[in-house]
Formats: structure tokens, C-alpha cells, sequence
């Protein structure tokens, strides 16, 4: 399998005034690692708020300018540079947004799926195959006449599963595309998700729902603090914690309701609060003195890659 | 390496951060205004401003830097003192009108027979050319020094009540506020923990701002002869004598006094705006 | 026994599209209970009616058979997104003070650290900020707790570690908590029993 994209040691950081004179970083990202092969759902799993639209935007090269970005990307093994990716961007690779906010409240659907495009023939072009693309997601004739504000919860996830898809892309970054929605909704979208696949279509899904990432991707790499702490074969999670090698990764595997709901104690500090040396330290209970010098780096163990100097292998 | 440097001054605000610079903007501007206003004070009019007819209508020198007008009177001294005035009366006007638009936009909060009384009256006094009614409030009330601050801050709060009318209404509305009245707090420990605290931001901005508009509008009423009288040594007054004798090619009698007075308009604006920064962090977060 | 109750309770935005109608339903102290609805099916709405942030409903909510008294609600709301109920200017030891100031081992018990109460809420993690609210919620006047989604925003082992003290410290002083949710996984785990909202609405 070829490798498509590849991430290495990127973070992200802002530097943000609060109160009054008082200025701080917020390390967001401090090091993510991953790969992402022909033909695959990667799922990229970390709580809510922790910024990971951020890995999102980075690869597009769409983030705000007091970002401080550093870390290379390869897609294809070819430097991901700022013209690469504006050159990329919305063409080999695509975001499926997190909801309708992102579309332009008073332009009409069609003309923004397909984008601006000066030259008449071409724009006609494109608005046929909108049409199909359509069709395609069962989403009626008008629906390309309609305003964002006039689709339901369901219309429209299909509008931007749709429009990320009009200029055949090679990878399309799904960004948190499940919450709000209900049951039925959820399932239509893990379904869509592996039919993107099978389509050819490589997939990075960016989600905090641990049950959408299992039943959809191959891969899931866990973000913790901002640290990638582990990246494991899918199947790992599915019947029992043998496979994971994190402690962090089995905590949350035991954590499921279904898993037992089992506490682990310690809580998962803020941004401004990362501590120095392992993210995990506040709620580890392997943790030594080496721990809170030096974060561990991550390192492959069979099929898994896991940041921990004690990784748990049964 | 530029660490090192970072307490050599003046040098050190090349590399501070912007919040630093704001500051110091700040306190550059606020330094000159209250030093104009406080010479007002320390000038004694008599003997500064003697007439001297042998050296009326000099054009500016280093002895008159804004050179002096037909009773040989030092225009530099004649500005600095009416720039006092200016201050002055937009000082006790900004007063004015904060109380007013306070005791209204917290009005409007109580209900909603209050909001539209209080969104009414904004728009009314919106509506009424302003310099018209201040020159009806201060000839209605004797004219003068007083006549004019109370024309000029009886009429310069429909902004900031505005202003503040919507942001109560925000806050109102969150969810922490719901959350404090559902804790059993009562309304008046809301609005002077939660809510004043919130606005207190908005309306030192709004105070600061509302400085340049009284300034401007004080000095075009007494140029229009309807404000203060013509021995106060107003800029206004100062202006409309000069009108007089422009023609003889005495330029400097107005376009001293004139751009000093935009000077100051301008440090107002200035300040208000980077005291705005500085008070709300998420909007400027560069 | 303390009994919450609400009866007739009809709500919309507007007249056209009710959101809630006529949904009568009852509980009491000694019970953890679950309440199921999709995104979108009015649950919060509902949250916010028993806990008096929405008062403009048709119908009553009874504590003990009276109507709910000025003052302190007995009946409180904890709520998906935390950082909403906390004034941003407030540090986070007068946001837990404006209920109550608990005792250094109630804090212990919810994982509370001492240093965090001159931090703002900006500047705490979405589950350390939870704790606050959830214990902020918990003054000794209070006799129910609705929950609103309140761990969806969270990692599975914060999850656990905040129901965990939530429910232990709920029955040891008898404060009935209706836990409100899309994850039926979870409400089958940790509550006694689980009603459909939409068994509820008469729509």
C-alpha cells in the first residue's frame, strides 16, 4: 500500500492575550505523527475542544495567522509546502466541514459546491456534475437552488459529503461529522464514510465519538494533551484491551459502558497545563521518575505505534 | 540575543508586546491632556495674557510660537487656556451623560414597558439635530459656562445608553445569569456582580469617546456665538475672532488654535480606542 | 421522599412547531433516573423547563406536590457545555462560592485541586470545569439534579471519573438525578431505569 499523506512532528500554537498585560501559549498541537495510506479510514480520536480541526486546517493550510505551525507534511513524498497545498486544496484533498455554518448563508447550494469559476462552459460543466453528484446522495433537483439555512440536519450533511467529493479528490478530512445528529443520521453518515472508501477515497476522520471511529476506520490514532499516544489497528479496540498498548488507550477502552465502565483516577489537565515530561503522568499509575523528565517518543511496536516508556504488552 | 536589550531603554517598546505599547500610548496621551488641562491652573490670565499693542499681529516666532493677535496677546498662551476649557467642559459633560445613559440603559433592563420608554426617548433625542438642541438646552438655561456643559451632556448619551441597552440585554440572556437567579440570588446582587462588572468596560470606553464629540460641539456653539461668553478664552471664541481678521493675512490666529484643537480631538480618540483593546482581550487578539 | 413532578407541560418557539406537548411526568429522591431522546427531540428544552431557565411553558412543575418557591431552586440544572453557566470574568473559586463552599474533602472526593480556584474558566479543561459545575449544583438545598448530556463533550475516562462522583455523592445524601442522554449504552450502565422522551411527548 502506498503511502498517501504523511505528518510528522507537526504542532500548532498560539500565542493569545487574556487579561489585561498577561500573554500565553496555548501548545494546541504539540506532536502529531501519523500516516495515511491508499484506500483507508484513519480515525484521529481526542476530546471535544481540544482543537483537532486544528490538524484539519493545518493540512489544508487554513489556519489563522497568529498560528506558529511547525513540523513537516508529505503527500506522496513530496514536501506539503504552502503552494502545494493551496494548489490541493478543495481538489485532491477535501473537508467535509463540521456543520452548514460553514457555507455561505446567502449563496445558493449549487454555486458553492462547485465553487468560483469565471468561464461559462466550465461553470456549466461543474453544475452537471453537481447535479450527479447529487442525484447520487438522493438529494433532489431543488435542493441545488436551496439556501443553507433551509436543509435539515440530514439534507445537509449530504450537501457537504457531496460537495467535498466534485473534484474527485484523492483524500477528503472528515471533520467531526456525527454530533447533533440523531441515531439514523449517524448511521448514514458511518455508512457513506466506508462507501467513500470503497470508492477509492482515503479518509482522515477527525472525531471525539469512539464508537463512529471503530465502526468505520481501519486505524485509529489517539490524541491526548495534543500528543498522538498511540496509533492501533481498529480491530484492536473491537473485542477485547490485549492489543492496546497505552495505558491511556486501555483506560479508555475499559471506560466504555459496555467495556465495564471501569474508573481510572486522575483527571486530564487543560492546554495552558501540560505538564513537563509524559502527558499522561496526572492520570498514569506505571509512572516513574522518567516520566515527568522527558516525553517518551513514539515508538513501533508491531503493528502500533505508541508513545510510553512502559507500553502494557500481554 | 534581543532579550538582553529588553531594559535598555527607550528601546525596550521596540520589543515589547503590543499590550505594552497600547499602555504606553496611553499613558503618553492621557500625560498631555492632563497637562493642558491642569496649566489652566497655573496661567494666570492677567499676567500672561497683558495686552501689549506694540506687538500686535506678529506672525509665529520663537518668542510667539503661535505668534499673537491685534492686542498683542500671546496666542500660544490664549490656545493652552482655552484647550483647558475645552477639557473642562467635556469633562463635566461625559459626566453628565454617563449618569444619564446609566440610569437608562439599566432602566430599560427592569421590563419591557421600560425598554420601549427608554428606546424611545433614545431615538427622539436621536432623532433632533444635536447642535440645535444643545444651543436650546444652553440658551434655556441661562447660557454660559454651565448653560453650555449642560446643553453638551444632555445630549451627548444616546450612544452609549444604546450601547449599553443592548449589551445588558446580552447578558441577560446567558446562560449564567439564568443559572444565578435559579442559585436564588437576587436582582440587584446580579446586576452589581454580574452584569456591572460585564458593562463597566463598555462605559469607560464610552465615556472616553464621548470627550471628542462634547470638545467639537462645545467649541462650534461658542464659534457660532450661542455658547460660552466671548471673554472666556474658548477656542470657539477664539475662532470667531479670528474670522475677523484672516483677511488681513493674519492666518496664524486660526490655524493654531484650529489644529490644536483637532490635536486633542485626536489623542481622545486615540486613548479610547486603545483603552478598548486593552479591556476586551478577545476582540484584539494580535 | 421528595417527588419531582411535571404535569401538562407544553412548550414551542412558536405557536406553529410545539417542541413539547403535554408531557406528564414524575419522580422522586431516591432514584437515578434515565432519559432518552435524540439530538433535536426537545430534551434540553425540557431540562430547562424543570430547572426554571425556561419560564414561559404551559403547565406546572411541582416539588412535593407545590409549585417551586423564589429563592434557591431545589431542583438543579447541570449542563452540556460548562463553560456557558460560568461568568468568563470570574475565577473559579467565586463561581463555585456563588452556591456554596464545600468542605476540603467534598473536593477531594470530586477531584478538585485548591489551586485551580484563582484560575478563570478559560484557562481549565472541559472535564476539570465540569467538576466545578457539577459540585457548584450540589449545595445541601439541592433535591434533584437534571444532567443534561453532561459528559458528551468528554473522553470516556474523564466520563466515568465524573459520573462516578456525581452518583455516589447523589445517594449518600439522597438527591434524585435524572440523567438526560442520546447514549443509551450509558443510561442502561449507570441509571435504574430509562424512559423514552418521546414515549412522553404526545406529539
Amino acid at each position: 500500500m502506498n503511502k498517501l499523506l504523511e505528518v510528522d512532528n507537526l504542532s500548532i500554537g498560539f500565542t493569545q492575550y487574556f487579561k489585561g498585560l498577561k500573554q500565553r501559549k496555548l501548545n494546541v498541537i504539540s506532536d502529531l505523527t501519523i500516516d495515511l495510506y491508499e484506500n483507508e479510514i484513519l480515525a484521529v480520536l481526542g476530546s471535544s475542544g481540544s482543537g483537532k480541526s486544528l490538524l484539519a486546517h493545518g493540512i489544508l493550510g487554513i489556519l489563522p495567522p497568529n498560528a506558529e505551525v511547525n513540523g513537516l507534511m508529505y503527500y506522496k513524498n513530496e514536501e506539503l509546502t504552502d503552494e502545494l497545498k493551496e494548489k490541493l486544496r478543495g481538489n485532491t484533498i477535501s473537508l467535509i466541514p463540521q456543520s452548514v455554518n460553514y457555507l455561505n448563508p446567502l449563496m445558493k447550494i449549487k454555486y458553492q459546491a462547485i465553487g468560483y469559476i469565471e468561464d461559462e462552459s466550465l461553470k456549466n460543466e461543474k453544475l452537471k456534475k453537481q447535479e450527479e453528484i447529487f442525484e447520487r446522495y438522493n438529494l433532489d433537483k431543488t435542493v441545488g437552488d436551496m439556501y443553507p439555512h433551509q436543509l435539515s440536519g440530514g439534507m445537509a450533511r449530504k450537501v457537504l459529503i457531496s460537495t467535498a467529493l466534485l473534484n474527485n479528490p484523492k483524500i477528503i478530512i472528515a471533520d467531526e461529522p456525527t454530533p447533533g445528529l440523531d441515531k439514523k443520521s449517524v448511521d448514514e453518515t458511518i455508512t457513506d464514510l466506508i462507501d467513500l472508501k470503497d470508492k477509492g477515497v482515503s479518509v482522515i476522520l477527525i472525531t471525539h465519538d469512539i464508537d463512529t471511529a471503530i465502526k468505520t476506520s481501519d486505524r485509529i490514532a489517539i490524541l491526548y494533551l495534543g500528543y498522538i499516544i498511540e496509533v492501533t489497528e481498529t480491530k484492536n479496540f473491537k473485542y477485547n484491551n490485549e492489543n492496546l498498548l497505552h495505558p491511556y488507550t486501555k483506560a479508555l477502552f475499559n471506560a466504555l459502558p459496555e467495556n465495564g465502565f471501569k474508573l481510572t483516577n486522575g483527571h486530564q489537565p487543560s492546554y495552558l497545563n501540560i505538564p513537563k515530561g509524559c502527558p499522561y503522568q496526572d492520570n498514569c499509575e506505571y509512572k516513574t521518575d522518567k516520566c515527568l523528565k522527558k516525553v517518551p517518543p513514539l515508538v513501533k511496536i508491531g503493528t502500533s505505534l505508541v508513545r510510553c516508556y512502559y507500553p502494557i504488552i500481554n | 540575543m534581543f532579550k538582553n536589550k529588553k531594559n535598555n531603554k527607550p528601546w525596550f517598546l521596540y520589543h515589547a508586546n503590543l499590550r505594552v505599547k497600547t499602555l504606553f500610548i496611553i499613558i503618553v496621551a492621557s500625560l498631555i491632556l492632563i497637562s493642558i488641562f491642569l496649566s489652566n491652573f497655573f496661567i494666570n490670565p492677567n499676567t500672561a495674557l497683558t495686552t501689549d499693542f506694540s506687538n500686535i499681529n506678529q506672525a509665529p516666532s520663537f518668542e510667539h510660537i503661535f505668534g499673537t493677535d491685534w492686542m498683542g496677546r500671546d496666542m500660544f498662551v490664549r490656545t493652552i487656556l482655552g484647550l483647558g476649557i475645552s477639557i473642562g467642559v467635556g469633562a463635566f459633560a461625559s459626566v453628565i451623560s454617563t449618569i444619564i445613559a446609566i440610569i437608562l440603559g439599566s432602566l430599560s433592563s427592569v421590563n419591557s414597558v421600560a425598554d420601549e420608554f427608554v428606546a424611545s426617548v433614545i431615538d427622539l433625542f436621536g432623532s433632533i439635530p444635536h447642535i440645535l438642541l444643545i444651543i436650546l438646552i444652553s440658551i434655556s438655561c441661562g447660557g454660559g459656562f454651565y448653560g453650555v456643559i449642560l446643553g453638551v451632556g444632555l445630549t451627548h448619551w444616546t450612544p452609549l445608553a444604546r450601547v449599553l441597552r443592548a449589551e445588558i440585554k446580552k447578558i441577560k440572556t446567558t446562560e449564567f445569569i439564568k443559572l444565578s437567579e435559579q442559585l436564588g440570588k437576587s436582582k440587584w446582587w446580579i446586576i452589581k456582580k454580574h452584569i456591572f462588572p460585564l458593562v463597566i468596560s463598555q462605559i469607560i470606553v464610552g465615556v472616553i469617546l464621548m470627550f471628542p464629540h462634547a470638545i467639537m460641539h462645545e467649541a462650534s456653539i461658542s464659534f457660532l456665538g450661542f455658547g460660552l461668553s466671548p471673554h472666556e478664552p474658548a477656542i470657539g471664541i477664539i475662532l470667531a475672532e479670528a474670522m475677523g481678521y484672516l483677511s488681513t493675512g493674519a492666518w496664524w490666529l486660526a490655524f493654531y488654535p484650529g489644529l490644536s484643537l483637532l490635536f486633542i480631538v485626536l489623542l481622545f480618540d486615540l486613548i479610547g480606542e486603545n483603552v478598548h483593546k486593552l479591556l476586551n482581550p478577545q476582540t484584539t487578539n494580535t | 421522599m421528595e417527588t419531582l413532578k411535571a404535569e401538562h407541560i407544553s412548550f414551542g418557539y412558536n405557536s406553529k412547531n410545539m417542541v413539547l406537548n403535554d408531557i406528564n411526568f414524575t419522580m422522586d429522591n431516591s432514584m437515578i433516573l434515565g432519559l432518552f431522546g435524540d439530538s433535536g427531540s426537545g430534551k434540553s428544552t425540557f431540562c430547562k423547563i424543570l430547572t426554571g431557565f425556561i419560564d414561559s411553558y404551559k403547565g406546572n412543575v411541582l416539588l412535593n406536590n407545590k409549585s417551586i418557591e423564589n429563592g434557591f431552586n431545589p431542583i438543579q440544572l447541570i449542563y452540556q457545555h460548562p463553560e456557558k453557566i460560568m461568568n468568563p470574568r470570574w475565577n473559579m473559586g467565586d463561581i463555585l462560592k456563588e452556591s456554596w463552599n464545600p468542605s476540603e474533602k467534598i473536593l477531594n472526593e470530586f477531584g478538585i485541586k485548591r489551586e485551580w480556584f484563582n484560575r478563570y474558566p478559560s484557562e481549565l479543561s472541559g472535564g476539570e470545569l465540569q467538576r466545578f459545575s457539577i459540585l457548584r449544583a450540589l449545595n445541601p438545598k439541592t433535591k434533584f439534579i437534571i444532567a443534561d448530556e453532561i459528559t458528551t463533550m468528554l473522553d470516556a475516562v474523564t466520563q466515568v471519573q465524573i459520573w462516578d462522583s456525581l452518583l455516589k455523592y447523589a445517594k449518600k445524601y439522597n438527591i434524585g438525578v435524572l440523567v438526560v442522554s442520546h447514549d443509551d449504552k450509558l443510561l442502561n450502565k449507570i441509571t435504574d431505569r430509562t424512559i423514552l422522551l418521546d414515549d412522553l411527548n404526545k406529539q
